[in-house]
């Protein structure tokens, strides 16, 4: 008894992690089970029996998957867009000294910092007094905004630290600054760019408060149909589509470490 | 023969920087403008835009008009006071909690797992991001239902009884009262205070810690001593990407709390959506920001000197 007590106290802290790591995969596990539910009323809030429809008929449900691909149309624009113009800014925070950097870099900070019911409320009410109706692209621009600050902060940590002399080897070995750029720079940017896109997508597709505020009624996208469910009734295919990305995530993100693990063991 | 050919290039290089100068000045400012003008137009614009707001008066049919009408700050103080007080309390209870369940794993993470378990536990604490939150959010309906296993669990420790007396719990239930609503943001935002805490960690020499031991220091002195002074950076920034995304939130007030735990941002969505009260809105809005952007200056401030100290 005492010996399990000393080796209690002597793994308190990873015993502590391992709760608080349950803690957090706890909700994924419920989705995960509730997706093979049969619930008998509209929501999905208790076991019943289980059942595999929802799985053998994910689009059964009417407008969902439509939602779901509207998401993924924003959060490949977004994605696009926040990481062309982020990492330019990125660029130009990392490598060049101009006047107007410190307004520059608090314009960066700042929508990190807010939360975002006031840039959503803020950005509507424009787009309103402007009479730009709300739709796709008023979701998009929304989203690029938010997201943009996020590739800044990636791109130019990995930019900063990144050796000068790489480049400067280049230049010595007559490459022309397109070349550098195309052969030398920008690969070794890739990570963070990498890093900045991946960020902006998952943001994207997951937001819930800013869309809410700048979209019209007609334009759903899966949060805002998640949304609307909870308060009209739950089926059982939006656990199958929230296992499925989770399930996604998991496995991209293993092939995306194998991959890199692969690339150092070569260098 | 070939290294005087190979030293050629940076003599030719001086003689052409000259003249590339005046491109090269412009070129950050290339490189910043369509990011920048995104950002002034679709974030600055309406911030200011939404002061203007805020003091106009009218309605939708006939329009708005600046009529300076800084009353509507007043109105809107008095009807969403405690909303404000809520928001506060209920972000600061989910940081703290946030940072008394994320540090024990961070620093597991940081210290006491492989390399292997490292980058499996790291891949758990992101996966979730790309799970619809609200679809995660909704699971803890579930899990804090009155049949279910927690409600159980805390009834025969009658926990519920010291907690409903507390105001925390109402009715020997969890569900559309705070606490489920402060479980549902230290959830949502946990992982906002581990990936800061781990790399502030991350980045500590363990010979530090062997050092501290060798100067007989015990294990829980080294800790206050040594590493959690050094990881104090990840601290300030997480409690920070906690704090502020908690205070503004109304999603899990609406799912999980009932309408007397409603927070501010109930109050704006409500303005904003439904009652279509642009002017409420814009300075519910405006206040939020303004007392977030106080109080993260002094913690700042203060986390900055007591570093420095």
């Amino acid at each position: 008894m005492t010996r399990l007590i000393g080796w209690v106290r002597r793994n308190l802290v990873v015993l502590a992690g391992i709760i608080a790591l349950a803690y957090l995969v706890l909700p994924n596990l419920v989705v995960l089970a509730f997706s093979f539910n049969k619930p008998a009323g509209k929501f999905n809030y208790e076991w019943q029996q289980f059942s595999t429809d929802a799985w053998t008929d994910p689009c059964g449900v009417a407008d969902m998957c439509g939602s779901l691909t509207l998401s993924l149309k924003i959060a490949a624009l977004a994605t696009l867009g926040a990481t062309v113009l982020g990492t330019m800014v990125a660029f130009a925070l990392a490598r060049y000294r101009f006047s107007g950097r410190a307004a520059t870099t608090a314009l960066i900070f700042l929508p990190m910092a807010m939360p975002e019911v006031v840039m959503a409320a803020s950005l509507g009410t424009l787009f309103l007094n402007m009479r730009i109706p709300f739709g796709f692209t008023t979701i998009l621009i929304a989203h690029i905004m938010f997201c943009l600050s996020f590739v800044v902060t990636a791109v130019k940590a990995r930019v900063m630290s990144m050796d000068p002399r790489l480049e400067q080897a280049a230049q010595d070995l007559y490459a022309t600054p397109v070349q550098t750029f195309l052969r030398i720079t920008l690969p070794l940017a890739a990570p963070g760019i990498a890093a900045g896109a991946l960020l902006s997508f998952a943001l994207s597709f997951d937001d819930f408060i800013i869309t809410q505020f700048n979209s019209g009624p007609t334009t759903v996208t899966f949060p805002m149909f998640v949304w609307g469910a909870s308060q009209r009734g739950i089926p059982v295919q939006v656990n199958v589509i929230g296992t499925a990305m989770f399930l996604a995530a998991v496995v991209l993100t293993v092939v995306g470490q194998t991959i890199g693990n692969r690339r150092k063991a070569r260098a | 023969m070939t290294t005087t050919t190979e030293a050629a290039p940076p003599e030719v290089v001086p003689l052409t920087a000259p003249a590339k100068r005046p491109r090269r000045k412009l070129t950050p400012y290339w490189l910043l403008l369509p990011g920048i003008a995104w950002l002034v137009v679709f974030f600055a614009v309406p911030m200011i835009y939404q002061g203007s707001t805020s003091l106009q008066t009218g309605s939708l049919e006939e329009g708005f008009k600046v009529t300076w009408h800084f009353a509507t700050y007043w109105d809107a103080l008095v009807e969403y006071k405690w909303h404000f007080v809520r928001s506060f309390s209920y972000a600061a209870t989910a940081t703290v909690l946030c940072l008394a369940i994320g540090y024990p794993l961070a620093y597991t993470i940081a210290f006491k797992a492989s390399k292997r378990w490292r980058n499996v536990i790291l891949i758990l604490v992101i996966a979730p991001f790309f799970t619809s939150f609200l679809i995660r959010t909704l699971a803890w309906k579930t899990i804090l239902s009155d049949g279910g296993p927690v409600v159980g669990a805390l009834n025969t420790l009658h926990l519920l009884d010291i907690s409903d007396a507390l105001g925390l719990t109402s009715g020997h239930r969890v569900l559309a009262t705070p606490l489920a609503v402060v479980c549902g943001l230290t959830y949502n935002f946990l992982p906002f205070m581990i990936l800061p805490l781990y790399t502030s960690l991350e980045r500590i020499d363990p010979r530090l810690h062997e050092a501290a031991g060798d100067l007989y220091a015990r294990p829980f002195t080294t800790f206050r001593k040594v590493t959690f002074p050094i990881s104090l950076p990840g601290v300030v920034a997480g409690t920070l990407l906690t704090f502020i995304p908690a205070s503004g939130d109304y999603i899990n007030a609406q799912l999980l709390g009932s309408p007397s735990e409603q927070m501010v941002g109930n109050g704006i969505q409500k303005q904003f959506l439904n009652v279509l009260d642009y002017p409420t809105a814009a300075a519910l809005s405006f206040i939020l920001m303004a007392l977030i952007l106080g109080m993260v200056t002094v913690y700042m401030k203060k986390a900055g000197t007591e570093d420095l100290v």
